[in-house]
C-alpha cells in the first residue's frame, strides 16, 4: 500500500480530530494575528491616500475581507454538510454548527462597514441594491441555520436539517458574487476578479489580501476552538471523553 | 501626521473608525465567547463523569 495515501477517514473520528483542532488553534491564532497586525499597519501608514475617496475608502480593508469570508465559510459550510449527508460522518456537522457563528459575524461585520462606507460616499446607510439585498439574505441564511439547529433536540436531525438548507442556500453565493455584473447596482463592480485581475494599486491590493489572510486564519482558529467545545458536549458519554486530561484534571 | 489628524482621518473618522471599531470588537469578543463556552463545557462535562463514576 502506498504509505503517502492519507486515511482521511481517520479525521472524521472526533477522537482525532479534537487533539488536532487543539495543536490547530494556537497555530492558526498567531498567523491571523501577525497578519492582522501587518494589514493594521498597511492599512492606515502604508497605503496611500485614494485620489477619488480621501481617507474614507480604508474601510476597504475590513469590509473586503469580511464579505469574502462571509461568502467563503458559507461555502466551506455548505461542503462540511454536503459531506455529512453523503458520508454521514458526525463530525462533518460539528464542523457547519461551529462555523455558522462566525459566518454570520463577517456577514454582519461587511453590512455594517458597508453602510459605513456608503453613507459618506452614496449619501445613504442602506440601499436595496442587488449587492446589499443578497448580502442580507445571506446573514438571514446563516441565522436560520443556526436557529434551525437550536430547534430540534434530537442532534441527528438537527443536523440534517442544517445541512439540507445549508446546501439549499447555497445558490445564493454566486448570487452575490455576481449580482454587480447581472443587475445594475450602486454597488461598485469588483475591483478584484479573476479573469482580469486587479484594477487597484498593488499596494492597496497587497493590504487587502493580507487582511483577507488574517481573517482566514482567524476564523480557521476560531472555529476549531468552537468545534472542541461541541465535540466534547455531544462526545461526553464516550470513554476517550471521559480519560482526556482536561475533563479528569 | 498629529494623533487628532490621524483620528479625523480627512473627515471620514466617524466611518473609518466605526467600521474598525466595530470588526475589532467583534472579532475580539468572539474568541472571549468561545473561550468561556470551552470553560463552561467542561466544568458540566467533568461534572457529569464524575458522577457516573460514583455511580459504578
Amino acid at each position: 500500500m502506498n504509505s503517502r495515501l492519507i486515511n482521511w477517514f481517520k479525521f472524521s473520528s472526533p477522537a482525532t480530530y479534537y487533539p488536532l483542532a487543539g495543536r490547530l488553534v494556537p497555530l492558526f491564532s498567531v498567523i491571523a494575528l501577525v497578519l492582522i497586525g501587518v494589514g493594521l499597519y498597511m492599512s492606515f501608514f502604508i497605503a496611500p491616500t485614494d485620489y477619488k475617496q480621501g481617507e474614507g475608502y480604508r474601510i476597504i480593508f475590513v469590509h473586503v475581507p469580511a464579505a469574502w469570508m462571509s461568502m467563503f465559510i458559507y461555502v466551506v459550510m455548505a461542503v462540511w454538510s454536503g459531506l455529512g449527508l453523503v458520508f454521514n460522518t458526525r463530525l462533518s456537522a460539528m464542523m457547519a454548527k461551529a462555523l455558522a457563528p462566525t459566518g454570520a459575524m463577517f456577514a454582519f461585520l461587511a453590512l455594517w462597514t458597508g453602510a459605513f462606507w456608503g453613507k459618506p460616499m452614496w449619501g445613504a446607510w442602506w440601499v436595496w441594491d442587488a449587492r446589499l439585498t443578497s448580502e442580507l439574505i445571506l446573514l438571514f441564511l446563516y441565522i436560520g441555520f443556526i436557529a434551525l439547529q437550536g430547534a430540534i433536540d434530537d442532534p441527528r436531525r438537527a443536523d440534517r436539517a442544517g445541512a439540507i438548507l445549508a446546501l439549499v442556500g447555497v445558490v445564493n453565493i454566486p448570487i452575490i458574487y455576481f449580482s454587480v455584473k447581472w443587475w445594475n447596482t450602486l454597488h461598485q463592480g469588483a475591483s478584484v476578479s479573476i479573469t482580469k485581475g486587479s484594477s487597484m494599486g498593488q499596494v492597496m491590493l497587497w493590504t487587502m489580501l493580507i487582511m483577507t489572510l488574517g481573517f482566514w486564519a482567524y476564523s480557521i482558529a476560531v472555529s476549531l476552538a468552537r468545534v472542541r467545545s461541541i465535540i466534547l458536549e455531544r462526545e461526553r458519554d464516550t470513554t476517550w471523553v471521559s480519560e482526556l486530561p482536561e475533563v479528569r484534571g | 501626521m498629529s494623533l487628532s489628524e490621524f483620528l479625523y482621518m480627512g473627515g471620514y473618522g466617524l466611518y473609518v473608525w466605526g467600521s474598525f471599531g466595530v470588526t475589532a470588537l467583534f472579532m475580539i469578543m468572539e474568541p472571549i465567547l468561545v473561550h468561556r463556552r470551552r470553560r463552561a463545557v467542561l466544568q458540566r462535562v467533568s461534572r457529569i463523569v464524575r458522577m457516573k463514576e460514583v455511580e459504578r
